[in-house]
């Protein structure tokens, strides 16, 4: 994955480069070497647990706080040295970066294009065409602690967007929110992806990342364990799970052994979860999926559900990693660095 | 200077991303931008108050409590001591009162500091491309009006209760001086803003400072009857020079000695600790 070792800021193709970044607070080591090229126009998830270190780096990334040592460019520039060109070119949403509770959504949107140089006819009009472009323009004039959650992130990547960002910091961005909720920031930020803007983003959720990102990092304990495409990942991972549960439970076995002995399915074999009456069969395509279920037809056995699930963040720790994802009690100052300052 | 709006403000029609690496972003922040942006932070910093009028009762309700408290429970006694009575001692005192408000008052750049950076909107200012300062100027500049209003009331209350304005100069060379003081606190408290970790630390500390600068002073009585141990410290207070040079400015008096304490004070406090709230706030992890 280094492509580009000698010559960050020349790689136009690059819009985030990090190398060898290290943060370490006290004992805790957030980031312990990390390595990560983000290419201009992608997304670029960051997935790991709570701790792994996902915060810190891009609070580095957006120059709230500096590295103990390794390099890092956003848009070309540098973190240390060219920390304000560099917050010109950036936007930043997150569990830390909120907007102002007690504004009005217009005016947090006002305020923020005025401190981005704006003039003020610019900043009035950017304030009203991000809020109708995030549905938010019927409680523009209520105090942001009155939105729900869904709204309140729809203002927080509104208001990252004022600056026409190049590149985009989401840390966790549907963290906390319901199934539904989290879909609309989903779609907001796939619409952002479509106008060209590059983004990191962090989550610990495995379904998170493959809606958004092109591109995944693994992360854990100040390390990146796997890194790559998602297909690539996925096929790490032993990609779906295949659920099946046939009406008679009398035939989970006899399935098992048919489709192990078919050999449709690569890496891992089929288990039966006698619990629940269905049998996991791990599945790398759609080819794979279909040949399953054609198997299974073919063989004339009545189902009564069939689902597929993805892999969750554990077992892609557990299989990238050999640990489960639980964090380590002193990572936590990663993600809370309120408590470790000064 | 004119290149700044035009350089900054793309049309709003262009979809891609717009600052470009090589043109526009350049390190300096001129200082309109400084202006603008110190503006757009006090306009937040007042519209804080139109969304919660309550923040502003303790500005209210000082003055007006504390006048009344101290004229009616101790301007008897105390105005017997001074050669008079009730009446003297409010001449005496509500100079006095001007003193600690500037210093009362200036805990809140502290406690709302502390607030913002728990809430998260301090990252988002750190994010952006303005000066470290803004953020600071803004929060003093709102908290000068703040004591500004509550010196009204203050006068007002004061008339109300007998108090004789002589020499309306004095009364506004004694606001500016009060002014002064209390924007040097104000770098102290947003130090400590930066520093603790809620605003309920931010005031219990504040608590503990104030209380023996505010009580070891000339503010509410003469110091000539303490013990010579204290005496000491209320000479150098600079609450008790700024109460006094306010009674000079005021009443009429020997002015020059307690004014230029208090300046020097003000520009020491000022000097010291403005660059290690700066430094503080930018390296706030």
């Amino acid at each position: 994955m280094t492509r580009i070792d000698d010559d960050p800021v020349g790689g136009a193709s690059a819009a985030v480069t990090v190398r060898g970044l290290v943060k370490h607070y006290g004992e805790t080591k957030a980031l312990d070497g990390v390595d990560l090229d983000v290419r201009e126009g992608t997304v670029m998830g960051v997935l790991g647990p709570n701790g792994a270190g996902k915060t810190t780096l891009v609070r580095i990334l957006s120059t709230l706080i500096t590295p103990d040592s390794g390099r890092a460019h956003v848009a070309g520039y540098d973190v240390l040295s060219q920390p304000r060109q560099l917050r010109r070119v950036i936007g930043l949403t997150g569990q830390y970066a909120s907007v102002d509770e007690k504004l009005p959504g217009w005016e947090n949107l006002y305020m923020i294009g005025r401190l981005l140089d704006l003039s003020r006819k610019d900043a009035r009009t950017r304030a009203d065409e991000l809020l109708e472009r995030f549905s938010l323009t019927e409680a523009a004039r209520r105090p942001a602690s009155t939105y729900s959650g869904g709204m309140r992130r729809r203002l927080d990547l509104a208001a990252s967007m004022i600056g026409r960002p190049q590149v985009l910091f989401l840390d966790e961005p549907t963290t906390g929110l319901d199934p539904r909720t989290r879909n609309e920031v989903w779609d907001e930020v796939k619409a952002m992806v479509g106008e060209g803007v590059t983004v990191l983003l962090t989550t610990q959720y495995m379904e998170e990342a493959e809606q958004l990102a092109s591109e995944l990092t693994v992360v854990d304990r100040g390390k990146v364990v796997a890194g790559g495409r998602i297909e690539e990942l996925k096929a790490k991972v032993g990609g779906r799970t295949l659920r099946v549960r046939p009406v008679d439970p009398l035939q989970l076995r006899p399935l098992a052994d048919m489709l192990d002995e078919l050999g449709i399915t690569g890496l891992a074999t089929t288990t039966v979860d006698d619990r629940t009456g269905t049998l996991l069969v791990p599945v790398l395509s759609d080819e794979q999926l279909t040949a399953v279920v054609g198997a299974v037809t073919a063989r004339g056995i009545t189902i009564s559900a069939i689902t597929t699930e993805l892999p969750s963040l554990d077992e892609v720790f557990l299989s990238l990693t050999g640990h489960r994802a639980s964090a380590p009690q002193e990572a936590v100052p990663a993600d809370v660095p309120e408590e470790v300052a000064v | 200077m004119s290149a700044a709006p035009t350089a900054t403000a793309p049309a709003p029609a262009a979809a891609t991303a717009v600052a470009r690496p090589g043109s526009a972003p350049d390190a300096r922040i001129p200082l309109r931008s400084h202006v603008r942006h110190t503006g757009a932070l006090v306009r937040r910093n007042l519209l804080w108050i139109r969304q919660d009028p309550e923040s502003m009762f303790d500005a209210l309700l000082m003055p007006i409590v504390f006048t009344l408290l101290f004229v009616y429970v101790f301007g008897g006694s105390i105005g017997q001591a001074l050669g008079g009575g009730q009446e003297r001692y409010v001449q005496y005192v509500i100079p006095g009162m001007l003193a600690m408000m500037s210093m009362t008052l200036s805990q809140a750049v502290g406690t709302g500091f502390s607030q913002d950076f728990n809430s998260g909107v301090m990252d988002r200012f750190r994010s952006l491309p303005i000066g470290r300062g803004s953020v600071l100027f803004a929060k003093i500049t709102v908290e000068l009006a703040r004591m500004l209003f509550a010196t009204v009331v203050l006068m007002i209350v004061a008339v109300l209760v007998g108090f004789h304005i002589d020499n309306w100069t004095g009364l506004i060379a004694t606001v500016g001086l009060s002014a002064l003081f209390a924007s040097s606190i104000m770098w102290v408290f947003l130090v400590l803003g930066v520093i603790m970790k809620n605003a309920q630390s931010v005031q219990a500390m504040g608590f503990l400072v104030l209380f023996p600068l505010q009580f070891g002073s000339s503010i509410f009585a003469p110091t000539q009857s303490m013990p010579g141990w204290l005496q000491a410290f209320t000479d150098y207070n600079p609450l008790s020079t700024l109460a006094d040079a306010a009674r000079g400015l005021m009443i009429g008096g020997p002015v020059a000695h307690d004014l230029w304490v208090t300046v020097i004070w003000s520009v020491a406090i000022t000097a010291v600790m403005g660059p290690v709230a700066i430094h503080k706030f930018r390296t706030k992890t």
